[in-house]
């Protein structure tokens, strides 16, 4: 059993402490805007936030959690898609598949929690999702548009 | 002509303006306020279609049709721009649906092909589309005019409103549109000329963003069992999952294992061994669980022992591909002129060898299917290139009749031709027949798509051009020597033997309507090219690109070694065998001249030019390699012909796109085998560039009209040689050997 506070609403889940929060978070929560890309933490698909920061779920065993911290996904991310990320995002249209597009916002999110103006070789040390359609022009447009806006 | 059940029943809007969006979000967070009087239609039966690609609601809703599948390209909304435009319909309430495989077969193919590849959504239906949408203009203006008593060549058509001219009175299309629906279709219809078009051609915002953004978007991989009940008759309760392992090795069987191992594990409910959909015997097997993750548990704890196969390895088949280099059999693909007596009289003679390795789709959402079988039907749910070879995969692995299957597809997390190929859907069936009544959701693993995929051909070239004393290129000679993709998955499209497909880009006109729009845009005196085909145990797909990719690097890495041996300048070099093609030449001169080529400001820069699936394109790329022989690639300047431009900014993410599928091909793309065993097997050895290896990249979009070519891959093959080509500029060392990623650019 595991209880955690995600977007703001405490659940209790009844799974082994080694399964992946990503996992719990699609298969017991019932969100599924995180997604599987790797399982390795490598693509960052996955990516959630765990107290404002941004935590690859693919391979995060829920037992590390507490049940006190702040889980943030996707859906979380704002009231009405709002967010100056998303807001960013699709003032330059920028998913095309759009399956990386949850975890590249929400790296993109996080990023900026910890650091509002960050330089290009902050996000390129930070940012390091994968996208096959290749988005990432546009990702780092974006980021700075959503800086503008924050 | 009343809608067929499925596409009124389902309601499934795959895409929506941002009117719809903002509507969405009123709605969801103000449930009691009131916005301007809305007229209230609640009373009024819905309306039917007007024809086959337009449905038009009583509230000016226009939802149109899409056949091909949206998996990033874009497609989905230039098809709608197309419909939109032809129509006069308002683009902020323009909305798009996809209709079954199984509608389609139902209507006798009315929506004509569902493939989706070869870049062609737009190109290969933009003519029966656009007419489509002008009959249901023409219809919805004899229905207005049928209501006036007025002929309808006095009423013209604006923004889904029609109007008299002569009394001035107007309606709107929702008003008509049930009307327009139960008109004959006219006879003949003339589509806008293009100097007409007011939705083509604009920088239209995508209609499928808005729920990319807030995780809403419902890939395959996130079907839940309240996505399978908004489609199916059936009354399933639950959604189970499943996870999968295939055959490490090629062509290896399933030998045995040990179920009970593993069958009293948190959430399993079947362990079974499939068939190879393709071959003979058992090449998988399966856990069937109450989540994907149990499932995966499970097969992780399965003992699984293996049989047979093939000791294939990509280190050995070097040796193969370099006897086709040099054999004296090979299929001719172009050619012409004397080219012994151009090698005979040269002055200089130059050669390079280069190679592509096999590729990995890699697509960011593995492999899936959701399918649910019952004793009479089989309905599946799925991310797929080609609805109509899944439709037809669902009732072959079934052995249901084709009428009783059917194919609900959801957007795709990438395709780039990956997802043409129907194993997964096979599988899929495969699983749900093991539990009649309960839709099973088969996800693959990462490790499994990268191990099994339907790779990227392995080729070589070998490149001999001859040069006289005033530096002219005299005689060319291209060898390929390797797989051939139609020998292994479309045989029976070889002719007499030959895969022109492997030609692509270097062909002559006329030897294939199907590759018309892959011919070859340099003129040379004397020349060949030909194909020593050389044909691994390994699968080969259609990967973005396709063949062009490696063509390119062949052709174009040569020129540009061709043009330093004598001593001339790479675009001029290249321009004084264009000039039969003034579009390649005016995209070469494009990147050219925007990148500052020929500057002396201390940049290295190199360039490609390419025509293929019906488009030319161009590049200019700029490097830094330092000391340690690092490289960054600075700037990319690329240039593209279209022909029609349908959707400028998204010509612009694809050609940006282009670059990053290509340069990570080129930086890191390698799949190897040893023993019959793919090596590479997630991202951290099938490794993808990220943001700091992307350059900044300069899109000029130059259509010339008259044509209709391509976007979604062209791009791609000029992403590899311009780079290639500008790292021999700054460092004096060609790299011909790929993927570039363990080598060291100074001691290349």
């Amino acid at each position: 059993m595991a209880t955690l506070k995600i977007n703001g609403e405490t659940v209790t889940v009844d799974v082994a402490d080694d399964t992946p929060l990503l996992w719990v978070i699609r298969e017991q929560v019932g969100l599924t805007g995180a997604k599987y890309g790797c399982g390795i933490a490598q693509c960052g698909t996955c990516t959630i936030h765990v107290d404002g920061s941004p935590v690859r779920s693919c391979v995060y065993p829920v037992g590390a959690l507490s049940g006190e911290e702040e889980i943030t996904t996707i859906e979380g991310l704002s009231e009405e898609a709002n967010h100056p990320v998303q807001e960013a995002w699709a003032e330059l249209d920028i998913p095309q598949c759009g399956y990386c597009q949850p975890g590249m916002i929400m790296a993109v999110a996080g990023m900026l929690n910890d650091n509002p103006n960050p330089s290009d070789e902050d996000i390129d040390a930070e940012i390091t999702n994968i996208c096959r359609c290749g988005t990432l022009a546009r990702v780092r447009k974006g980021i700075k548009l959503a800086v503008e806006k924050s | 002509m009343a809608d067929t059940g499925i596409l009124s029943r389902r309601g499934f809007i795959v895409g929506t303006g941002a009117t719809g969006l903002t509507i969405g979000i009123l709605a969801s967070c103000s449930p009691g306020a009131s916005g301007p009087e809305e007229p209230d239609y609640s009373d009024l039966p819905p309306n039917d279609e007007v024809n086959a690609w337009v449905h038009i609601d009583h509230d000016d809703t226009v939802t149109v049709r899409i056949a091909r599948s949206e998996m990033g390209q874009g497609t989905l909304t230039g098809l709608a721009q197309l419909v939109a435009d032809e129509l006069d319909a308002d683009w902020d309430k323009v909305t798009t649906v996809y209709p079954t495989p199984g509608e389609n077969l139902a209507r006798e193919r009315v929506w004509r092909s569902y493939s989706t590849g070869g870049s062609q959504g737009i190109r290969g239906s933009q003519d029966y589309v656009r007419e489509g949408a002008a009959a249901a203009k023409a219809m919805l203006i004899e229905a207005a005019a049928n209501e006036w008593g007025v002929a309808a060549s006095e009423c013209t058509s604006a923004d889904s409103v029609i109007t008299h001219g002569p009394s001035g009175q107007t309606t709107t299309y929702g008003a008509v549109a049930g009307a327009a629906g139960k008109l004959a279709p006219p006879l003949e219809v003339t589509v806008k000329d293009p100097s007409e078009w007011k939705i083509i051609g604009e920088a239209k915002k995508r209609l499928d963003t808005a729920d990319k953004l807030i995780g809403a978007q419902v890939y395959g991989a996130d079907i839940g069992l309240e996505d399978v009940l908004k489609d199916t008759d059936a009354t399933p309760t639950e959604l189970l999952s499943a996870s999968i392992r295939q055959s490490p090795k090629i062509g290896a069987t399933v030998a045995s294992f040990d179920a009970a191992a593993v069958e009293n594990m948190p959430g399993v409910r079947k362990v079974v061994a499939l068939n190879n959909p393709f071959g003979e015997g058992q090449n998988a097997v399966a856990v069937i669980a109450e989540t994907w993750w149990q499932a995966n548990s499970a097969l992780d704890a399965l003992p699984i022992e293996w049989e047979g196969g093939v000791d294939f390895s990509t280190e050995a088949f070097e040796a193969e591909l370099d006897d086709g280099l040099t054999s004296d059999e090979a299929f001719v693909g172009n050619g012409g002129g004397d080219l012994a007596g151009a090698f005979a009289d040269a002055a200089q003679v130059i050669e390079a060898t280069y190679n592509m390795p096999f590729q990995n789709h890699a697509c960011m959402e593995p492999m899936n299917t959701t399918a649910l079988y019952t004793d009479d039907r089989c309905e599946i749910w799925c991310p797929t290139q080609n609805g109509e070879a899944a439709l037809a995969a669902v009732s072959e692995a079934s052995g249901l009749d084709i009428q009783n299957c059917e194919v609900y597809k959801v957007h795709l997390g990438g395709g780039f031709g990956r997802r043409g190929a129907p194993d997964y859907v096979q599988q899929a069936v495969m699983l749900a027949m093991e539990v009649p009544g309960t839709p099973v959701k088969l996800l693959w693993t990462r490790e499994e798509d990268m191990k099994h995929g339907f790779f990227h051909p392995t080729t070589k070239g070998r490149v001999r051009g001859a040069l006289d004393a005033d530096g002219n290129l005299t005689g060319l000679h291209l060898r390929i020597s390797g797989q051939s993709i139609l020998a292994a998955l479309i045989p029976q499209a070889l002719q007499d033997g030959v895969d022109y497909a492997t030609f692509q880009g270097l062909l002559p006109p006329g030897v294939d309507p199907r590759l018309e729009d892959q011919t070859l845009k340099y003129s040379f005196d004397n020349f060949l090219v030909d194909h020593a085909m050389r044909n691994p145990p390994v699968r080969p797909g259609f990967w973005r690109g396709v063949n062009l990719n490696q063509n390119a690097i062949y052709l174009e890495c040569f020129m540009d070694e061709l043009a330093h041996a004598a001593g001339r300048d790479p675009l001029e070099f290249r321009l004084a065998h264009l000039q039969d093609s003034p579009e390649a030449a005016a995209v070469l001169q494009a990147v050219a001249d925007r990148s500052g080529w020929g500057q002396d400001d201390g940049k290295h820069r190199g360039l490609c030019v390419m025509y293929g699936f019906g488009s030319y394109v161009a590049a200019c790329s700029e490097v830094t390699v330092d000391e340690d022989g690092v490289l960054s690639i600075d700037r990319i300047v690329a240039a593209t012909d279209p022909g029609h431009a349908v959707n400028p900014q998204q010509i612009e993410a694809q050609v940006e796109g282009s670059f990053v599928y290509g340069l990570s091909a080129m930086l890191f793309g390698e799949i190897t085998f040893e023993d019959g065993v793919a090596q590479e097997t997630n991202f951290d050895t099938f490794n993808s560039m990220r943001i700091v290896d992307m350059p900044e990249v300069e899109t000029i979009i130059m259509p010339s009209g008259g044509f209709w070519g391509g976007v979604g891959e062209p791009t791609i093959a000029v992403a590899a040689p311009s780079v290639l080509n500008a790292i021999y500029a700054a460092t004096g060392k060609r790299v011909r050997q790929l993927p570039i990623k363990d080598q060291n650019l100074r001691d290349a």
